[in-house]
């Protein structure tokens, strides 16, 4: 049975400096057995995606607080399957209105997890889904 | 009931009530109390107007000037913002408090690929003088004074400020402006910093040093304890690193051989009300009583004005819930209350919708409303303090001196707020301060109504203001027709100069407002600070 912990890079994209979401659920994810790399402020898409390959993350997981969701998510989709590494679940939280939701699955998110979120369910439903490479 | 922790017994009797801060409140208070915190009259009350400000800066409180009401306003192009400005002040709102953009904010132009998905957002997007030009387009800058929210870029917006009113045949003198220009907050919470923690602190000397001499009405610093406390940071941390912060800025322009009875009585502070009321109350005061002893004691100032701790007081958004929005009505005036009963000079509402987006012209409105009404309705301006004197407050207001205290020397022992901003030591104690309290609301030990009790009902549906693409191609487009028109030799040789200047270690604000008049960009601006400073490299910690 593989024992290895969950790796997952909480990333914050974009010129957004909000990062007290992103570091709480970091704090949550820790807490509950997962390896936690956080990117730091202010990241491109570009580079998170080359953090991602660089520490060989299970998940990817965005916090975005500004609205530019969607453009940002599309950004990162397209450059994953580019580098070869749309197998690696990604998942969305921050302020997300719930229209916005059904939009970013069909990106390719895994999970849209709203601010406010209990941590519970965002760290099962991590555990649940997150395929190991 | 607030952030306090409350335990109860089987028969639910509060059995205990900790306020954030570590303060434990009793079921009742007496003289006994008052004599075992050690109050004195003289020393920790005195007159309103009196040293130590305890009960505010002025003797006749808001009977002698009723506070300014400032909402925090802007969004999409320069024409939007100013449009919604003329609305605030035709409804007799008393000063603006505009908000930027990302892009703004971070010294980006509109049309950077940094840019992309984030202009007009969430504050309006300024790209030259030509976009300050409409801004403020029909509105008094010698009657209306402006809180400016941005602090990487702040010396590049006080001096667009200038030459936008000297543009419109304002005196310099006369106009007033309050850049938030506080980055070391923004290193410990909000996150829009650039450059690093030397230069960027050399930078707000410079506009100190600069509005003592061109700009005298203008308060070039509101230290932000409001920011640090929405990153998770506690009500006495918020006071403790906000007035450690403001000495650091203080050391920058002593060492430029002023004295600080020259320029410290126009900091001005920015401070977060959610909560316990109690708390807040004996926060504030307790604050206005240690900056004064504190300017006094390790700085030497003389003169009386010049220790006020002057105040805009803002209705926190943390505070406020996406759960049941219109409970944040009733929130926010609460917070209004909160804030008036401690004596601020300012202060701003978050509207019901904040925890959504940015206000609706309807909602701002309300927000503004809160504040009237509390001013002219029900008594607020009736007499200075009304709280002064009650042996529960007073009591409180000590133990919350002593707890801000706790804090400032924690920071001293770790070697100094820049030290502990630089290392990453204040954002580590304060995001893992974020995560106790989140998790204390999933699980109910902290009680939030509509969030985590009383949650029953439907959720209901909030109008939202809409973002469309369209203000951003609107303003991209005007950057380019600005290019195009403006005398380009002007803005080089404008921007060589700034950068001769930077690299000499010279005072950049007379070369800004040359920049700023040449039309260059906020863009090209700051891209002359980041080859020369370069940029911030943040703790990689949470």
């Amino acid at each position: 049975m593989d024992t290895r912990p969950i790796k997952i890079l909480v990333a914050k994209p974009g010129l957004d400096g909000h990062d007290r979401g992103a570091k709480v659920v970091a704090h949550a994810l820790k807490e509950a057995g997962m390896e936690v790399i956080y990117t730091g402020l202010h990241r491109t898409v570009d580079q998170i995606v080359r953090i991602a390959i660089q520490e060989d993350v299970d998940v990817i997981g965005l916090s975005i607080m500004s609205g530019a969701h969607i453009p940002i998510t599309e950004r990162l989709v397209k450059k994953a399957r580019e580098e070869g590494i749309d197998d690696k679940m990604v998942v969305v939280g921050g302020v997300i209105p719930v229209r916005d939701v059904l939009r970013l699955k069909e990106l390719g998110v895994k999970g849209v997890f709203p601010g406010g979120t209990p941590f519970s369910e965002i760290t099962s439903f991590i555990n649940d889904n997150a395929k190991k490479s | 009931m607030g952030v306090a922790k409350y335990t109860k017994d089987e028969k639910d009797r509060i059995t205990d009530v900790t306020l954030q801060s570590g303060i434990h409140v009793k079921a009742c208070y007496g003289p006994e109390d008052l004599e075992q915190v050690g109050f004195s009259y003289e020393k920790d009350l005195a007159a309103p107007g009196q040293y130590p400000f305890t009960r505010g800066i002025h003797a006749e409180g808001f009977r002698s000037r009723a506070w300014t009401t400032r909402q925090y306003t802007g969004f999409g192009t320069p024409e939007e913002s100013n449009e919604r400005f003329k609305l605030m002040i035709s409804h007799g709102q008393t000063g603006l408090n505009v908000a930027f953009d990302l892009p703004t904010q971070m010294g980006y132009d509109s049309d950077d690929p940094m840019a992309e998905g984030e202009v007009g957002r969430v504050g309006m997007a300024i790209d030259s003088l030509r976009d300050f030009e409409i801004a403020f387009k029909d509105i008094n800058l010698e009657k209306i004074g402006s809180g400016l929210t941005i602090n990487a870029v702040a010396s590049i917006m006080l001096a667009m400020y200038q030459a936008v009113a000297e543009k419109y045949g304002f005196d310099p003198k006369r106009i007033s402006a309050t850049p938030q220009n506080d980055i070391l907050k923004e290193m410990i919470g909000r996150g829009s910093w650039i450059f690093p923690v030397e230069p960027a602190v050399s930078l707000i000397g410079d506009t100190i040093e600069y509005s003592m001499n061109v700009l005298p009405r203008t308060n070039p610093v509101s230290i932000c304890g409001y920011h640090i406390r929405e990153s998770g940071a506690t009500p006495a941390q918020e006071i403790g690193y906000a007035i450690l912060i403001a000495n650091a800025y203080i050391d920058n322009v002593l060492k430029r051989g002023y004295d600080v009875d020259d320029f410290v009585g126009h900091f001005s502070f920015n401070l977060n009300v959610f909560g316990n009321i109690w708390e807040q109350v004996a926060k504030f005061r307790a604050a206005r009583k240690l900056w004064a002893r504190n300017l006094k004691e390790k700085y030497g100032v003389k003169k009386d004005s010049n220790m006020y701790l002057r105040g805009l007081f803002g209705g926190g958004g943390y505070g406020l819930t996406k759960a049941q929005p219109e409970n944040n009505i009733m929130r926010g005036a609460y917070y209004a209350l909160s804030a008036a009963l401690a004596g601020a000079q300012t202060i701003a509402l978050c509207s019901y919708d904040e925890a959504y987006t940015i206000p609706t012209p309807h909602s701002a409105i309300l927000s503004l409303r809160t504040l009237q009404l509390l001013m002219d309705e029900i008594g607020l301006r009736d007499t200075v303090d009304p709280l002064a004197g009650s042996y529960f407050i007073e009591t409180i207001t000590k133990e919350m001196e002593a707890k801000i205290e706790e804090e400032m020397e924690k920071v001293e022992k770790v070697g100094g707020i820049v030290r502990a901003v630089a290392t990453g030591y204040v954002q580590r104690l304060v995001s893992r301060q974020a995560y106790e309290y989140e998790k204390g609301l999933q699980s109910g030990e902290l009680k939030k109504v509509g969030l985590n009790i009383h949650t029953e009902g439907e959720p209901m549906d909030v109008e939202l203001h809409e973002y469309t693409g369209e203000s951003a191609e609107k303003q991209v487009a005007a950057l380019k027709q600005l290019r195009r028109e403006r005398n380009d030799r002007e803005v080089q040789r404008t921007l060589k100069e700034l950068e001769t200047a930077t690299r000499a270690g010279k005072n950049v604000m007379p070369y800004l407002v040359e920049s700023c008049k040449a039309y260059a960009t906020v863009g090209e601006m700051a891209r002359v600070f980041r080859d020369v400073f370069g940029e911030f490299q943040e703790p990689a910690l949470f």
